[in-house]
This record gives structure tokens, C-alpha cells and sequence, in this order.
């Protein structure tokens, strides 16, 4: 019964992971994963000798941290006035739902036709708008400086709604006697938010951040590569560890080089779940996932 | 979603709350903004955007892109129909094989749960990444340029296959064994009793999967050449890093590019079914990212 799926496993999850031998290696395809000769650190040695290291690490990480802080807040303050909305138009309720989380169905892909739309040189919405104001158009698929921010709101507009659901349905599930008790005693509404609300919340909200945090060593690969056009301009500001192990791939084709960035990456990754995973037993024991 | 008591429906709505609701109007505005831009363009003229930009509402509406896109469409169809094959294909076979996976992981008196469960979850925990997943399909496999390539490496999901292990865990066991005293084998067991009762969860595990399967791009750009074997999105992207591939075509005949509507109509109408499917059955979807999300995903 359960042989079509654990074979599936073996060869697409279990086979790759053996696979990280490579980055010991100077592959040749022609002698095979097996066969190509040991070269030790040599690949990893070549790859921290270059500038890109350092960059993809810091944006990788720049960049997630930016999106784990940005979708949990937005994410709480929506499910927090979708919460207040519940009771009282139940199709109001449902539409803000539905188009929250409407973004959350698109692939990459079509998000950078939605996002060239917006910011291309002379045709898009931003730049016209600007322009309307009396500013100037800005180039923004060279000017690196503004990508921080344009890939925080689209992660936030994709994710955001998805996430706040998951937060109202948490908060749906808190027991309605407390806030009874709580309006009884006279306390405000921002009194509930802050000392019943959240509370409850907490351990849903550290699960979800420590294990974003586990993930913190991996990029949306089609968020930095479909929606910044892959223009090399923007480099500097967007390149990370998973767009870089692709061109390394791909467009290089220099294996080994790609291959130790994926291996640095596979086990940084590795040691950062297990060390979120410990974290969350030493908060909420019962939440850890092992 | 917890029923709302009977007279709270006819709460008035108290000025408060009536500022939530224009907050949230607003929100749901911004949120649908791109995707009014999309449309608009490519209801509207190539000269009526060059001149005016991207607007929320066509100057004049026209249909020009689509009769553009529409008048040549082999290349547009040959990509839905490998999308859909792809996303029928896969969500069928990936949907049969987690559960089947997660089935006997469910069941308290299996010897092999907790290893077998660990060998599946730990897949979650490292991966060994890009290259060797690469080298893996394109130098050992050699299932490049194949609808393989495209299916089997998502077919089997970690997340889902535990959401489908704790949704049989909740089935009451009783039936299980009342069915084994009947006389029946594990596999009509699993068919007639568990599958039957287990639609919601299915369901759910089903819909995601046939998301991915449609959006995904990314396998094709890894792995595809051959342009009859390109998946939509995979098309829109080209379309979008090579607008030549469209001028070089319309050259050909003398007309007038209509190159950035038309590039937005494609995409319209690579997200048109996806949109229907959402309006379609959004109770479920909603009800399934709590069903995965609450659990602690």
C-alpha cells in the first residue's frame, strides 16, 4: 500500500540528499556522481573567496526576516478586524476573506505581469501616478535600493491573507466567556486585544514564526527570480542563495560551485530547524513537532 | 466556521464597526488592485497604454488582444493542455498515493508507524537541493523533456501526507475493526470505509495539489526544452523575459503589435479558470488552510 509513495520518497527526496556529496567533488557527468574525483573543501573554499557569499547570505536573511516580521503583523491585524466584522454582516465577512485571500492562488509568474504593470518605466500605474504629482518617473527595475520594500508588500499581499485566517481561526476558537467576563468588568476593547486576544494567540504565533525562522536559510526562489525580472541590476539587493545556486547551475554551469552553495545551505538549514524545533519545546512543549 | 447566534445578524451596525468595514473595504480594494489593472489592460489598445499607462478602467475597450492571442492560439493551447494533463494527472495520482502513504501510518496497530513516519517527515527536515535533484532527473533519470519530470517530483507531499494521517487517526476505529470481522482485506478497508469518510480532508489535499500542479513553472524551467511539453505559466513566462517571441511572430503577418495587451490577456486567460475554480469552491479552500494551519503547519 504504502510502496508507491515511499518509492517517490527514496528517489526524489532520499537519492538528492546523498547527492550533496557533490560539493565534495569535481564533477564530471561523464563520470558520474560516483565516480568523479574527491576534492575536498575545494568548491566551498573557491565559493567563500568571492564577494557573491556574502551577499546572498545577508540578503537571504535580510529579506526572510523582513517577511516573517511584516506577514505576522499584517496578518494578526487583519484576522484582528476580521474578527470584529464576524458578527455582524456574515456575506461582508466572507467577501473580505475571500479577496484576502484571493492573491494567495497566483503563481509568480503571473504576480511579476502584476507587478510590471504597476512599476514598469513608461507604461506603469506608479510612474504615471508619479508623474501626475509632479514627480519624475524612477527606473525601478534598476534601482536596487527600492527592493526591500516592493518585495516585503508583495510577499505581504500574497501571504497576508492566507496568514490571517489561520490567525482567525485561532481566534475564533477562544473561549467567547472571556470577553464576556472582560466587557462585564468594563474593559476596552483594545484591553481585550492586548490581555485576552493575544495571549491566547501566542502559541499558535510561535510556532508559526520559529518555524519561518527554520526556514529562514531558504528563499522563495520564484519571488526574487519571477517578480524582480531576474535583472541583474537589482543583484545587489535580491540575489540570494537559491537564485544564485541556479545561475551558478545553469547559466555558469559550474556545478561545484552551485552545489556548495546548496549543501551550505541544505545544512545551515538543517541545523536551524532543529534548533527552532528546540526552541519551541522549551516554550510550548506540546507544540513541538518532534 | 463556528455558526453566528440567531440576533446577531441584525446587530445595526455601530459606528465602530463601520470604520472596520472601511478599513476592510479598502484592504479588499488594494488586494484586487493588480489584478483590475491586468484586466483592464488587456481590454485596452496598445496606443491607449503607451499613452496613457496602465489604468484601472480601459479608455476604450477593446478586444483586440484577445482576437490577437486568440487568432494563432496553437501555442496557447498546446500549453493548457499539457497544464491541465499535468494537473490532472498529478492531483489524481498524488492525492491516491499520499493517502495510500499516510493510511497505514494512521493505524495505531501498524509495527512500522513511527519509523515509517519519520522516514516521510524527515524529508521535511533537509533536502539535498538544486543540484542533485537536477543531476538526478536530467543525468541518471534522463526524464527531461517528459511529462514526468513534471508530475512525479511533487507527487508526494509531506505536509498533506501528515494532514491525511491525523485526519484517518480521528476516524472512529470501530468501523475498521467491525469491517475486519466481516471479513474484509485491508485494501476495501481502505476504498470502501476510509475513502468515503475521509472526502473533506481529500478534498482539501486535492485542491492544493491541483494549485501547485497549475501554477508551477518552476519544473519546467528546469527541466523542459520542448516546446510542445510547456506547461501555461511556464509560456508566460517566456512571453514576459522574451516580448520578441510575440513581435517576430506578428511581424510576419503586417499587423500592428499589440504586445503588452496582448502579453496581459494571455494572462488573463491563465488565470481566468484558476479564478472560476476559487469562486467555485472557496468555502473549501478556506476551511482547508484552517484544517492544515491551525495544526501548527
Amino acid at each position: 500500500m504504502m510502496l508507491p509513495g515511499l518509492i517517490v520518497l527514496f528517489v526524489f527526496a532520499y537519492l538528492p540528499m546523498f547527492g550533496i556529496i557533490i560539493a565534495f567533488k569535481d564533477y564530471r557527468a561523464y563520470q558520474g556522481v560516483v565516480g568523479s574525483r574527491w576534492v575536498g573543501l575545494k568548491n566551498f573554499y573557491y565559493l567563500f573567496e568571492t564577494d557573491d557569499a556574502r551577499r546572498i547570505v545577508v540578503n537571504t536573511l535580510e529579506m526572510n526576516a523582513l517577511f516573517i516580521a511584516s506577514v505576522l503583523l499584517v496578518a494578526l491585524a487583519i484576522a484582528l478586524l476580521l474578527k470584529e466584522v464576524q458578527g455582524s454582516s456574515r456575506w461582508l465577512a466572507k467577501f473580505y476573506q475571500s479577496t484576502l485571500f484571493f492573491p494567495y492562488l497566483f503563481s509568480y509568474v503571473i504576480i511579476n505581469y502584476f507587478v510590471f504593470a504597476l512599476l514598469n518605466r513608461s507604461d506603469g500605474l506608479v510612474n504615471h501616478s508619479l508623474q501626475a504629482v509632479g514627480g519624475s518617473a524612477v527606473s525601478w527595475y534598476q534601482s536596487p535600493q527600492y527592493w526591500p520594500v516592493i518585495l516585503t508588500l508583495v510577499t505581504v499581499w500574497k501571504n497576508g491573507g492566507f496568514w490571517s485566517i489561520v490567525y482567525l481561526a485561532g481566534m475564533l476558537a477562544i473561549n467567547p466567556e472571556l470577553y464576556e467576563a472582560a466587557t462585564m468588568d468594563g474593559a476596552s476593547k483594545w484591553r481585550q486585544i492586548w490581555h485576552i486576544t493575544l495571549p491566547m494567540l501566542k502559541p499558535l504565533i510561535i510556532i508559526n514564526v520559529l518555524l519561518s525562522i527554520g526556514r529562514i536559510f531558504y528563499a522563495d526562489f520564484g519571488l526574487f527570480y519571477q517578480v524582480t525580472r531576474n535583472a541583474p541590476e537589482l543583484y545587489p539587493a535580491t540575489d540570494v542563495i537559491d537564485t544564485y545556486v541556479y545561475r551558478t547551475l545553469t547559466s555558469i554551469g559550474d556545478v561545484g560551485m552551485a552545489s556548495a552553495a546548496g549543501t551550505f545551505q541544505a545544512v545551515i538549514g538543517f541545523v536551524l530547524v532543529l534548533f527552532s524545533n528546540w526552541l519551541v519545546r522549551r516554550t510550548e512543549p506540546q507544540s513541538a513537532i518532534f | 466556521m463556528p455558526s453566528i447566534p440567531r440576533e446577531s445578524k441584525y446587530r445595526p451596525f455601530r459606528p465602530g464597526r463601520l470604520a472596520i468595514h472601511a478599513v476592510l473595504l479598502v484592504l479588499s480594494f488594494l488586494f484586487l488592485l493588480p489584478l483590475i489593472l491586468l484586466v483592464s489592460a488587456s481590454l485596452s489598445s496598445e496606443t491607449d497604454i503607451s499613452t496613457y499607462g496602465f489604468t484601472f478602467l480601459p479608455h476604450r475597450v477593446t478586444f483586440a488582444a484577445y482576437e490577437y492571442v486568440l487568432q494563432n492560439p496553437s501555442q496557447i493551447v498546446t500549453a493548457y493542455a499539457v497544464t491541465v494533463t499535468v494537473t490532472v494527472i498529478g492531483t489524481l495520482a498524488g492525492v491516491l498515493v499520499m493517502a495510500l502513504l499516510a493510511y497505514p501510518l494512521s493505524r495505531t496497530d501498524f509495527s512500522w508507524r513511527r519509523p515509517l513516519s519519520f522516514v516521510v517527515f524527515f524529508t521535511l527536515l533537509f533536502s539535498g537541493g538544486l543540484v542533485p535533484l537536477y543531476i538526478l532527473v536530467t543525468h541518471y533519470l534522463q526524464i527531461q523533456d517528459t511529462l514526468w519530470a513534471l508530475i512525479l517530483p511533487y507527487l508526494v507531499m509531506p505536509w498533506y501526507v501528515f494532514l491525511l494521517r491525523a485526519y484517518f487517526a480521528g476516524l472512529p476505529r470501530e468501523l475498521i475493526d467491525a469491517a475486519k470481522v466481516d471479513g474484509a482485506g485491508e485494501w476495501r478497508i481502505f476504498f470502501q470505509i476510509i475513502v468515503p469518510l475521509s472526502r473533506p480532508a481529500l478534498a482539501t489535499v486535492a485542491l492544493f495539489c491541483a494549485l501547485t500542479y497549475w501554477n508551477d513553472w518552476y519544473l519546467a524551467l528546469l527541466f523542459i526544452n520542448n516546446p510542445a511539453l510547456e506547461p501555461l505559466q511556464y509560456l508566460l513566462y517566456q512571453i514576459s523575459t522574451n516580448i520578441e517571441t510575440l513581435q517576430t511572430s506578428s511581424q510576419a503577418f503586417g499587423v500592428q503589435i499589440p504586445a503588452l495587451s496582448a502579453q496581459m490577456a494571455i494572462a488573463v486567460l491563465a488565470i481566468g479558470p484558476i479564478t472560476l475554480a476559487f469562486l467555485a469552491v472557496q468555502k473549501h479552500f478556506i476551511s482547508g488552510v484552517t484544517l492544515g494551519g491551525v495544526k501548527g503547519e
